[in-house]
């Protein structure tokens, strides 16, 4: 049981640009903490310096109050699961998860007890006398979890450990894991590139882009209030809609005008609209998630205009990909256009001319330059 | 040749419905019968030859039963030969594949790895007889007092010491000469295992330091295991490769001052001293020598083939 600071730590490689920069991070004791980011955004590298597997160029990091900088991995008490299992090939399931406390010189009986406690919390005491080679994927990844939980660690260390599962097991496999950190109450740190995984599994997440950290926060925070476009892009699915537009100030409240409609604003989207044309009108970046948008009548001004491109159907909703003329998503859109997330009973074909509405309330706003929220 | 009935009822399989046909009957023996006519022609043939000629006298004119053996197994000399041969196979095996493993451990973490490797490797490239006669300016002797030109004598006489008769002394020339084959062979071990070193995952090693072993229980848990079906590969490379040597005692002692091997032996007592049958009866303890090994390595690989 220990939380982990990063304190100003650097990470660079010869006279390349630093991986990490300037990170300053506390994980709490017990917490399950989410680093989440694009592939080179430095989230791993962060956590093998947890691990020791990766030298800290500058600063300082904490495992508890001890200063862990030059301490080696086998003494910092963390355990690890990696991305492609890294079991050992030649040791029987059993031997791979007692391998660390036969190191430790932990009596046999004891090594015992563990180890098919583990097995027996993770449904794998059958495996116990197979070679790695004999499992499954998932049977694999269930192995590599009961290994560390076997160390009964200060902290669970996680890098990416449901990427080569595929769809179903994934899901299942994520259930097992947050279910894990109830049961051992112990500090958990996981690395992911998948958004989904974050914000169903964090109590909080890290959102790291180029070395730096984005966002720190709730998973619920970093839907609602984004902290810059980087973050309202990555968190959300499918992500949120971008488009090159205005704010100004109205008798109640504000309007944001994209192309030549504008839509009038309420509640604390008002309230930031207002706040930011302040100095009257200002050219901004509007984010509106799919989700927030609905189907509305052709005659209603306070919608947005376009063309059926494609849709997908997902059984319980579906995904409405238009095309708009006048309306000119940024360039820090994803997809270019409007993507809508409706419920299944609205039937709309390619090239229909639809108006979708938006809800005024939940409407977001960032800076044209520095693409932070406004 | 074993899989012959196989390679059959493969062939017949492959058509159930067919009546059985000349063709299908014919064909897997037209694929091996080539290969088979040379193994029966230029090893079969040779080997149960040389058995039963020795056999035989000195002359191969009368038949003496198992005098031959007797022989070999009694006389001083050759059992002094037999005796070399079980202290080459140990050392210069071990000696190889140890040093070999050592460096390619070693040069995996140093920047100029592919330099020190071609350095360790370039003995490889020369010849038997080449490599003694390097060595023999090595390890070559002068009366104390006269000047040393071999090199190790040379630096034994700067310091007051030596000197050393390395290749006459009986007491050390066996290693002197084990030496000779190490610096040749080490390189050829490195290259395989250093090969095997990089199929290790890095993550497997990650997962062991993290779970608390220290570098040497890495290695001795970890890696060694790991690659232990190429360290059984160089081993067994190296035991048939030692068993047979011959070059390097021929260049060096001529098989004198108590150094001779079963090779250098089988070629003397043939083409020296007229003795056929010794000569044969040693050729046929080097290949029941050999047997062994070789079933060991089989059976591996057939195992190995069958997790595949």
């Amino acid at each position: 049981m220990a939380d982990v600071r990063f304190e100003h730590v650097y990470k660079r490689y010869g006279e390349n640009p630093p991986v990490i920069t300037d990170l300053n991070l506390h994980i709490e004791d017990h917490e399950f903490l989410v680093l989440v980011g694009p592939s080179g955004c430095g989230k791993s590298t962060a956590l093998r310096m947890i691990a020791g597997l990766e030298e800290i160029s500058d600063g300082t990091l904490y495992i508890g109050d001890r200063a862990v900088n030059d301490v080696a991995p086998k003494d910092r008490d963390i355990a690890m699961v990696f991305q492609n299992y890294a079991l050992y090939p030649h040791m029987s399931v059993f031997d791979n998860m007692a391998f660390s406390l036969k190191l430790r010189g932990t009596p046999k009986e004891v090594i015992a007890t563990r180890v098919n406690r583990a097995a027996d919390m993770l449904g794998i005491t059958d495996y116990l006398p197979r070679k790695p080679k004999a499992l499954s994927g998932g049977q694999r990844q269930r192995v590599a979890l009961g290994r560390a939980l076997v160390r009964e660690p200060k902290v669970f260390l996680l890098d990416e450990p449901l990427s080569n599962l595929d769809a179903k097991l994934r899901v299942a496999t994520r259930t097992e894991i947050a279910r894990l950190h109830q049961t051992t109450k112990t500090t958990f740190v996981y690395v992911t590139h998948d958004q989904v995984e974050a914000m169903t599994m964090g109590d909080r997440i890290a959102v790291l882009n180029a070395g730096l950290i984005q966002q720190l926060g709730s998973p619920q925070e970093l839907y609602d209030h984004p902290s810059n476009l980087f973050v309202a892009g990555f968190i959300g699915s499918p992500a949120m809609d971008f488009f090159d537009g205005t704010v100004k100030r109205a008798s109640e409240g504000a309007t944001a005008t994209i192309g030549s409609r504008t839509l009038t604003l309420a509640g604390q989207s008002a309230a930031a609209a207002s706040n930011a044309a302040s100095s009257g009108e200002r050219k901004v970046i509007i984010g509106i998630r799919p989700e927030d948008f609905h189907i509305a009548s052709e005659n209603d001004p306070n919608t947005l205009l376009g063309t059926v491109d494609v849709v997908e159907h997902l059984g319980n909703e579906q995904l409405i990909y238009m095309q708009s003329e006048g309306i000119h998503a940024t360039e820090h859109a994803e997809v270019k256009g409007l993507t809508a997330r409706i419920g299944p009973d609205v039937i709309l074909r390619h090239g229909e001319k639809v108006a979708v509405g938006c809800d005024p309330t939940r409407v977001h706003f960032f800076d044209a330059e520095s693409g932070k929220r406004l | 040749m074993a899989s012959l009935p196989g390679a059959v009822a493969h062939a017949t399989t492959r058509s159930p419905k067919k009546p059985l046909r000349w063709r299908d009957l014919l064909t897997p023996w037209l694929w091996v019968g080539l290969a088979m006519f040379f193994v029966l022609v230029f090893l079969i043939y040779p080997v149960l030859n040389t058995i039963w000629y020795s056999l035989f006298s000195f002359d191969s004119s009368s038949f003496v039963g198992l005098k031959n053996y007797f022989q070999i197994f009694t006389s001083p000399q050759l059992l002094l030969v037999l005796r070399n041969n079980v202290l080459w196979l140990i050392l210069a095996t071990a000696g190889t594949v140890l040093l070999g493993l050592i460096t390619a451990v070693l040069v995996d973490r140093v920047k100029i790895e592919s330099a020190a490797k071609a350095a360790i490797f370039i003995p490889m490239a020369i010849s038997f007889v080449g490599a003694s006669v390097i060595w023999l300016f090595m390890y070559a002797y002068a009366p104390k007092g006269a000047p040393q030109i071999g090199l190790l004598n040379a630096i034994l006489a700067r310091f007051g010491a030596g000197p050393v008769a390395w290749i006459q002394q009986t007491s050390i020339n066996n290693f002197a000469l084990m030496v000779i084959y190490i610096w040749m062979w080490t390189g050829f071990c490195m290259v395989i295992l250093s090969a095997a070193l990089k199929s290790v995952p890095s993550d497997v090693l990650e997962a062991a330091r993290v779970d608390g072993a220290s570098e040497v229980q890495v290695f001795f848990r970890i890696i060694t295991p790991m690659i232990s079906p190429t360290i059984a590969v160089v081993v067994t490379t190296m035991l048939i490769n030692v068993l047979k040597i011959f070059d390097i005692i021929y260049v060096m002692t001529g098989g004198n001052f108590n150094t001779n091997v079963v090779a250098l032996a089988y070629y003397q007592e043939y083409f020296n001293f007229s003795e056929n049958g010794i000569a044969d009866a040693l050729a046929v303890v080097l290949l029941i020598a050999v047997v062994p090994i070789m079933v060991v390595n089989l059976k591996r690989f057939r195992a190995q083939e069958a997790v595949r």
